[in-house]
């Protein structure tokens, strides 16, 4: 962290002060922290708040650094970039690296082809199995039960893809605990890992066994908030637990619902990156290359640049409409969404 | 038939609870089994491993000639020490840079905290390009050096915001009555408000931690020289890809079977992570993270 940074001009006596012990400074003026009941000029308080301004550049530089900065980069999709002439040297070529996009080059589109049919099964099968995972451990009656089962079905989500992976290897791989017993007991043998017509499959299930028991905290969550004077009046009404299910507690978790499958529709172009690459190797590009491997594997590994970061770019763009559309939808239907208005 | 009432509503039937029982129990196996395979096999003696084939669930008898084989100074223990080093250096800078930052933004009345909490809040709605990303991290010095692997990911705009929202709660009396005493802004925040956010810090700090443990993608991205490499490619090269590993790499000449030194890598990488969990998982259902999000 730079120290150097300059401080404003100030009143002598205070510049002083500060500069002999940056740690103590005079009592701030009054109405500081209870909202400037004196107006103050804009100068005036940035000087006063210059120790927080100083508190936060690190953190901002860095999320403009890495974060904003990179959208600039974007304008190698409008390039014939090549890395040692750099942005400025490297040629303009205009909106020729979409061409892949508009004309649909064929490893574009088993690209996209791939991406969009693992969107749908995770939505599928992934987005909803913390949902009926959480009511399925909302209705357990035993608390401990529920602790054990959490503190084992949370830990996935905290091993790395890398872990994942080889953990699936080891287990149902060709020389995995599965295949070896089948074959101890000579049952032949069921080929998954590396078999392309499983690999879909394969991924979702990964997708399931990491994150299923962790995306129930949302859920239980919101379980809890749900006054069980509900159930009571419910219940004296004669409504049975299934009815219960559907009339009380379904309407309770709708509101996380829908923001949670907003914020993935803005994701339904990324599907586990780091997943697939991690397996690509064994089942072939046909079934496994997906939008964000095809960025890497053409622009990273093969060089070119310009096209990937046209299709990163497009990617990004239409990820940001995505979420903006499913947004004004649920406004429509009179839900928050993730942000208001 | 008479049902045992709770709150009002009746117990569910016994061959409900069976079956929730068995789901629960089969999806609970299926995450454990793996672990104890992969920990059994590692420290299983050469003889059983051999004739199993491969994963082992019960060893036999305990050997940890793996794990010494590992530990003799190769491949293996040098990406080990870039992890821990990459993992400590980096979360403690998070942990300061994160901090500091959301400190800044949770005082009311702080200038600029409009437009800097605009900038945190927006950055979440998009992710930068790969490619972009990779020529920022190029223009700025950082390929093949391990700093590549702590800088771009050094503040996370989501740890951000909820160490804000605890800030944020904490009584406005205590911040104001260390003004009175005339601590400055620095002394108020390292004496007073992080003193009171042990439980979030630790947690967010936890967070951060495991994310440095386990990155994979910006070590391949930004990292040729397999040198620098850290413990996760390691392991996707010498485990998933099925590299042998050899006493060149080892650093040794005695070598135990690859399926017990493959184990034992896997072991090293998933432990630091169940060390630090059961610390992780009591304050996530004290509800620290959601309450803040909802805040």
């Amino acid at each position: 962290m730079s120290r150097r940074t300059a401080l404003p001009a100030a009143p002598p006596g205070r510049l002083a002060d500060a500069r002999r012990d940056p740690t103590r400074r005079d009592p701030a003026p009054a109405g500081h922290a209870g909202g400037a009941r004196r107006r103050l000029g804009l100068g005036r308080r940035l000087l006063r708040d210059r120790v927080l301004l100083l508190f936060a550049l690190p953190g901002i530089a860095l999320i403009l650094g890495f974060h904003y900065l990179p959208l600039l980069g974007n304008v190698i999709a409008f390039q014939d970039y090549q890395p040692f002439l750099g942005i400025r040297g490297s040629a303009w070529t205009g909106f020729t690296n979409f061409a892949v996009i508009v004309d649909g080059d064929p490893a574009f589109l088993r690209a996209l082809g791939n991406t969009l049919i693992l969107t749908l099964l995770q939505a599928v099968f992934v987005f909803p199995a913390p949902i009926l995972l959480a009511l399925l451990m909302n209705s357990l009656f035993s608390e401990r039960i529920k602790r054990i089962a959490q503190s084992i079905l949370y830990l996935p989500h905290f091993m790395s893809w890398v872990i994942v992976v080889a953990l699936f290897q080891q287990m149902l791989g060709g020389s995995g605990l599965l295949n070896n017993y089948l074959r101890a007991h000579d049952l032949g043998t069921i080929d998954i890992i590396g078999n392309s017509e499983l690999f879909r499959v394969l991924l979702t299930s990964q997708v399931i066994w990491k994150d299923t028991g962790w995306a129930t905290i949302l859920f239980l969550a919101a379980l809890s908030t749900i006054d069980a004077q509900l159930y009571e009046a419910a219940s004296v009404d004669g409504a049975s637990r299934w009815r219960q299910l559907w009339h009380v507690t379904l309407p309770g978790l709708r509101g996380i619902i829908i923001l949670l499958f907003i914020l993935r529709l803005g994701d339904s172009l990324t599907v586990g990156f780091e997943q697939i690459i991690l397996q690509q190797q064994a089942v072939g590009r046909d079934v496994s290359e997906v939008l964000d491997t095809y960025v890497y594997n053409n622009g990273v590994v093969g060089g070119a640049w310009g096209v990937a970061a046209a299709v990163g770019l497009v990617k990004g763009l239409v990820g940001v409409a995505l979420v903006l559309v499913a947004n004004k939808v649920a406004h429509v239907f009179g839900e928050d969404g993730v942000y208001s208005r | 038939m008479s049902r045992r009432i709770v709150n009002g509503v009746p117990a569910p039937s016994w061959p409900m609870r069976v079956v929730k029982g068995l789901v629960l129990a089969v999806f609970c196996a299926a995450v454990v089994i793996p672990f104890v395979g992969v920990i059994a096999t590692s420290v299983a003696p050469d003889r059983q491993i051999d004739e199993a084939g491969g994963l082992v669930l019960i060893p036999h008898s305990i050997s940890l000639d793996a794990y010494r084989s590992l530990f003799a100074g190769g491949v293996v223990t040098r990406a080990l020490g870039i992890s821990v080093l990459v993992t400590v250096v980096g979360t403690l800078l998070s942990l300061t840079v994160s901090g500091l930052l959301a400190y800044a933004l949770s005082r009311p009345g702080f200038v600029a905290r409009r437009p800097l909490l605009l900038i945190v809040l927006f950055s979440m709605l998009f992710s930068p390009g790969m490619i972009p990303l990779y020529l920022v991290v190029k223009q700025a010095g950082l390929l093949n050096s391990i700093w590549a692997l702590i800088v771009p990911t050094m503040v996370n705009a989501f740890n951000v915001i909820v160490l804000r929202a605890f800030f944020a709660n904490l009584p406005g009396e205590i911040i104001e009555s260390a003004r009175i005493d005339g601590a400055g802004e620095l002394r108020t925040f390292t004496s007073i408000v992080l003193p009171l956010s042990k439980a979030v810090l630790s947690v967010i700090g936890l967070f951060y931690a495991v994310g440095y443990w386990n990155a994979f993608f910006s070590a391949l991205l930004y990292l040729d020289d397999s040198r620098l490499w850290p413990l996760q490619l390691v392991l996707r090269t010498y485990v998933i890809n099925d590299t042998q590993l050899g006493s060149g790499e080892l650093g040794t000449e005695r070598l135990p079977p690859q399926a017990a030194i493959q184990m034992a890598i896997l072991v090293v990488s998933i432990v630091p992570i169940l060390l630090v969990y059961p610390f992780l998982q009591r304050h996530f259902t004290k509800g620290v993270l959601t309450g803040a999000v909802k805040g």
